[in-house]
């Protein structure tokens, strides 16, 4: 079928990025400027959901600017893989943006106007990589969201969010300079093109060795997927303002580097060269350890955000693993996870943030009988903490459902157990959080009031991210026929 | 009148610097505006002259009339119209935003400036559009001599000495460059670019063929500071005053690239530089050298001055490697290079010049809060940064990618490792300066005052801002400049 030719992925790309201007110039008026995000929100779901039934249907979207190398566009292709993850980010940054508000001005923060502005831009950035035709086309947005994720992550602009944001540029800038650009020259090199086709661009062009060496290049010079052992600026991104490490560092960010990986293997490899190569089985390893590593790490933090990062680390791997796996079950899974461990951890994240804005207290031995003070907050956060850990009735069951089908699928029971034994990991950091909360006597010292919820414009979006966190184990089925298009 | 364009350009600016002598005595009020007449009315001519060579094929003008073996004559093809836009745009573009700080950094001198200023821009022109080997050597001596004094007539102490230093340098590297043209001349008897070209290969296995093509080699690194042999630039540059660094620092040394991949192409022929001479792997090692050490040096400095400096030095080495690395992709690389790196330095030097002129103080660690109170330039400043460390969609990362492209063609590894690992000290550079400006006042924190706006003139601003576009026009669409601009004469001088 031959793709649609439209402006409209562009525009889906570029509203947050044209909203830019009225936002500054608003920044005196907080309440025109957010009701302009809202507006850019709306607009920017309304384009994307826009374009949906056509891609449920087969059809693609496809636009392109200029063709600045022979052979390479700047181009943009909207098909089911994007749309999936175009689809959860968008939808995430209207409630985010409603949270922001609550928590910056919960907390007082000074730069409002510059935050939302790089939030916006950051959102256009991660929509353009969902929508990439083309490997180059993905590596400019890729670098644009490094960018504009500099300046949330070093919001508070004193010495331990430069240090961070020090560490930030050069795992996420030295990896994908020094990584992933050689790579991608070397690919156009053999190829004379990057474009994402269903065969791969590679087979048949490129000395095996080159092959095997580029394919673990980039999955390590994609560092916001945060594999081990380039994982350690995600923590360290834990000192940005929570809206951030919640729609940033749960879903934009890390999950434009795993989308980035799916890209390669599907799009760039192919999985028939892939299986020929016989590497999925050395990358699901290196992604097990990470998986592993990463929420054994996670059980020892005191620091909540810090936890969260972990756990986030871990279930990063578990999409790339369900991806390198190469059956078609693990691919499902390892891509609707990208989805349920967005809602999942989005949630937490929004948690942490309200205990911050009500409480103040960010360490988890500061958090003691907080449930019966915060019944909403924690309630969603058990919720949340379901999804992550897969327990049903939530979405995050699903994948890994899928997932571990997926494992028996290619006859790799090692990395079954793999997966189970990090779920039982996750319940141990997460279960005890919530029990203590609600079932352990809280120190006297430690609240004021005795009901103290954060803000509604915290409340309300993590209860309603938490709710939709146990819809998608009901109705998965848009992000579920969406995942089949994709590997098909 | 269209036949003239090429002796248009040229004219132009050398008349206005002829008026600007007298009204220097009349009314020094009339120096400025003539002067910008004279090169917009380059910059006129030179869009022109360039829609006019893309369109239909290379122009060639017989100054005076007489025919070329004799007779000067000037040559545009496309590589020449595309410099020549550039230059004139950038000179002109940069009259414009010096108008305050000549006022405040030269006050008694302006009137002078503005004479040498045109007679630079001439030379440049000239040096580009001529296709006379002598001619281009007189007119690379009104462009140096000019340079020389432009250079040392700032209020900076060490101006002149530093500007003293350039000239002994500048005197070497014409002079290897006279000496070549001279052994060339004893050879075949002619001047002419295509002449010469045309004559050497019956003579091409002669020795003094291959003395004149390095003769001429070095004294064109040494203009343009090739390292080694850029011992002049940092100092040069740094203590001049802003107007005029700001033009020679992105002109001068991208027209002597230019000059380099005439002489190779035009005048000696690929076949010659690549089979005779095959310095190739030398060159390509020495430009990897340039590039990598020119960026180390560019992070030892403390001022950003110096900084810039440096990085252009480190520039100089992707171009000149490029050029080298013997084929079409290296070579698109090294030419749009000299496009993208002019912008780039322009704007580097624009965002330099507005913080010289509103703070007056260049230190690195002195750019504390600068991010609140000029926040218009750093932007600026942070695009050219992502520019000079190769983000798309910049332009700086789409010559790069030509460049890496054919070192891995030409399998000059140490080339792509140099590339790689300069892109990645130009983060560092970037970002320091970046942290600098926005960490401070030291540990903010909630309590952030806003530190009161003092930014730059509009005159200044507007500059930085068309550049600013350029840079991402110029990468977006850089597509179009290599295939209808570059390809063309690239092909033209395989054939």
């Amino acid at each position: 079928m031959d793709p649609i030719l439209s402006f409209r992925p562009l525009l889906a790309v570029m509203v947050s990025m044209l909203v830019i201007p009225v936002l500054i110039s608003s920044g005196k008026k907080p309440n025109a400027r957010e009701a302009w995000t809202f507006a850019a929100g709306l607009v920017k779901f309304g384009l994307i959901v826009s374009m949906l039934p056509a891609v449920l249907q087969g059809q693609e979207y496809l636009f392109t600017l200029s063709t600045p190398f022979p052979g390479v566009p700047i181009q943009l292709r909207v098909d089911a893989l994007g749309m999936l993850f175009a689809l959860v980010a968008s939808f995430l940054w209207i409630f985010t943006s409603l949270y922001s508000i609550g928590y910056m001005r919960g907390l007082n923060e000074h730069g409002q106007t510059r935050f939302f502005v790089f939030f916006a831009l950051a959102l256009s950035s991660t929509i353009g990589v969902a929508f990439s035709a083309n490997l180059f086309t993905l590596y400019l947005f890729y670098e644009l969201l490094s960018l504009a994720t500099y300046p949330l992550v070093t919001h508070h602009q004193d010495k331990k969010s430069k240090i961070s944001g020090r560490r930030y540029l050069t795992f996420i800038l030295g990896t994908s300079i020094g990584l992933v650009l050689p790579a991608m020259l070397i690919c156009y090199h053999y190829a004379g093109t990057l474009d994402f086709t269903a065969t791969g661009i590679l087979s048949g062009q490129v000395p095996t060795p080159v092959l095997i060496t580029l394919f673990f290049v980039f999955i390590f010079g994609f560092a916001k997927a945060a594999i081990m052992p380039f994982h350690s600026w995600l923590p360290a991104a834990m000192v940005a303002p929570t809206p951030v490490s919640a729609l940033l560092h749960a879903v934009a960010v890390v999950k434009v580097g795993v989308f980035s990986i799916v890209r390669i293997v599907t799009g760039i490899y192919g999985v028939d060269l892939l299986s020929d190569l016989h590497i999925g089985p050395i990358a699901a390893g290196i992604a097990a350890i990470t998986i592993l590593a990463g929420s054994l790490i996670a059980m020892s933090q005191n620091e909540l955000k810090r936890l969260l990062a972990f756990s986030t680390i871990s279930q990063l791997s578990y999409i790339v693993l369900g991806v390198v796996l190469l059956s078609p079950k693990a691919m499902t899974g390892g891509i609707i996870h990208i989805a349920m461990h967005a809602f999942g951890k989005i949630t937490l994240f929004f948690c942490a943030g309200a205990i911050m804005v009500a409480t103040g207290k960010k360490y988890l031995s500061e958090m003691k009988g907080i449930g019966r003070r915060m019944p909403i907050t924690m309630g969603a956060f058990f919720i949340g903490a379901l999804s992550i850990i897969g327990v049903p009735p939530c979405g995050g069951f699903i994948s890994k459902w899928y997932l571990a089908l997926g494992t028996l699928q290619a006859d790799q029971m090692p990395l079954l157990i793999v997966l189970l034994t990090s779920s039982l990991l996750n319940a141990i950091y997460f279960i005890p959080i919530v029990f203590k909360a609600f079932f352990v006597p809280e120190t006297d010292a430690l609240f004021n009031a005795k009901f103290q919820e954060a803000p509604l414009c915290c409340v309300i979006p993590l209860t309603i991210t938490a709710l939709i966190s146990i819809w998608l184990f009901f109705y998965p089925q848009p992000f579920f026929d969406l995942a089949r298009m994709a590997i098909n | 009148m269209s036949a003239h364009y090429p002796a248009l350009i040229i004219l132009i600016p050398l008349l206005a610097a002829f008026l600007n002598t007298a009204f220097v005595w009349l009314d020094k009020r009339l120096c400025y505006p003539t002067t910008v007449l004279g090169l917009g009315g380059s910059v006129y001519f030179c869009i022109r002259l360039l829609l006019k060579v893309v369109g239909n094929g290379t122009m060639a003008y017989h100054v005076g009339g007489w025919a070329p073996p004799m007779g000067i004559e000037l040559r545009v093809d496309n590589l020449s119209a595309l410099v020549l836009l550039l230059v004139s745009v950038i000179a002109f573009m940069n009259i414009i935003a010096s108008r305050k700080s000549i006022n405040e950094e030269l006050t008694f001198k302006s009137g002078a400036f503005y004479t040498i200023y045109l007679l630079f821009v001439t030379g440049l022109l000239g040096v580009v559009a001529t296709a006379d080997l002598f001619n281009l050597y007189v007119l690379l001596e009104i462009t140096s001599l000019s340079a020389y004094a432009l250079l040392a007539m700032g209020n900076q102490d060490r101006a002149p000495l530093a500007s003293l230093n350039y000239i002994f340098l500048g005197v070497v590297g014409a002079s290897f460059y006279l000496l070549g043209v001279g052994y060339l001349y004893i050879m075949t008897g002619t001047l002419n670019m295509a002449d010469v070209n045309s004559l050497l290969p019956g003579i091409a296995g002669s020795s003094a063929v291959m003395v004149a093509f390095v003769f001429c080699l070095v004294g064109i690194w040494i203009k343009m500071g090739l390292f080694p042999l850029h011992t002049w630039l940092p100092n040069a540059y740094s203590y001049a005053p802003v107007s005029s660094s700001r033009v020679i620092a992105p002109l001068m040394t991208k027209v002597m690239v230019y000059v380099m991949i005439r002489m190779m192409i035009s005048v000696f022929g690929l076949d010659f530089v690549f089979e005779q001479i095959s310095l190739e792997g030398w060159v390509v090692a020495l430009a990897s050298v340039a590039i990598i050490s020119g960026a180390v040096m560019a992070l030892a400095q403390k001022d950003l001055k110096k900084m810039l400096a440096y990085i252009i030095v480190c520039e100089i080495g992707y171009m000149v490697g490029g050029a080298w690395l013997g084929n079409s992709q290296g070579m698109t690389g090294a030419i749009l290079h000299i496009v993208n790196d002019a912008i780039m330095t322009f704007a580097l030097f624009l965002v330099l010049g507005n913080i010289v002129f509103t703070r007056k103080k260049t230190a690195i660690k002195d750019l504390r809060g600068i991010f609140s109170s000029m926040p218009w330039t750093m932007a600026g400043f942070i695009l050219v940064g992502i520019s000079i460390i190769g983000v798309p969609p910049t332009c700086g990362f789409f010559s790069k990618w030509y460049l890496l492209l054919g070192g891995i063609e030409a399998g000059a590894s140490f080339f792509v490792f140099a590339l790689v690992l300069s892109s990645l000290i130009s983060a560092v550079l970037v970002f320091r300066v970046v942290e600098t400006a926005f960490f401070s006042p030291e540990d903010g924190g909630h309590e952030h005052e806003k530190a009161a706006l003092n930014e730059a003139p509009v005159s200044m601003l507007v500059p930085l801002g068309l550049t600013g576009v350029a840079i991402i026009a110029v990468g977006i669409w850089s597509g179009y400049i290599v295939q209808h601009i570059i390809l063309p004469f690239i092909q033209q001088g395989i054939s």
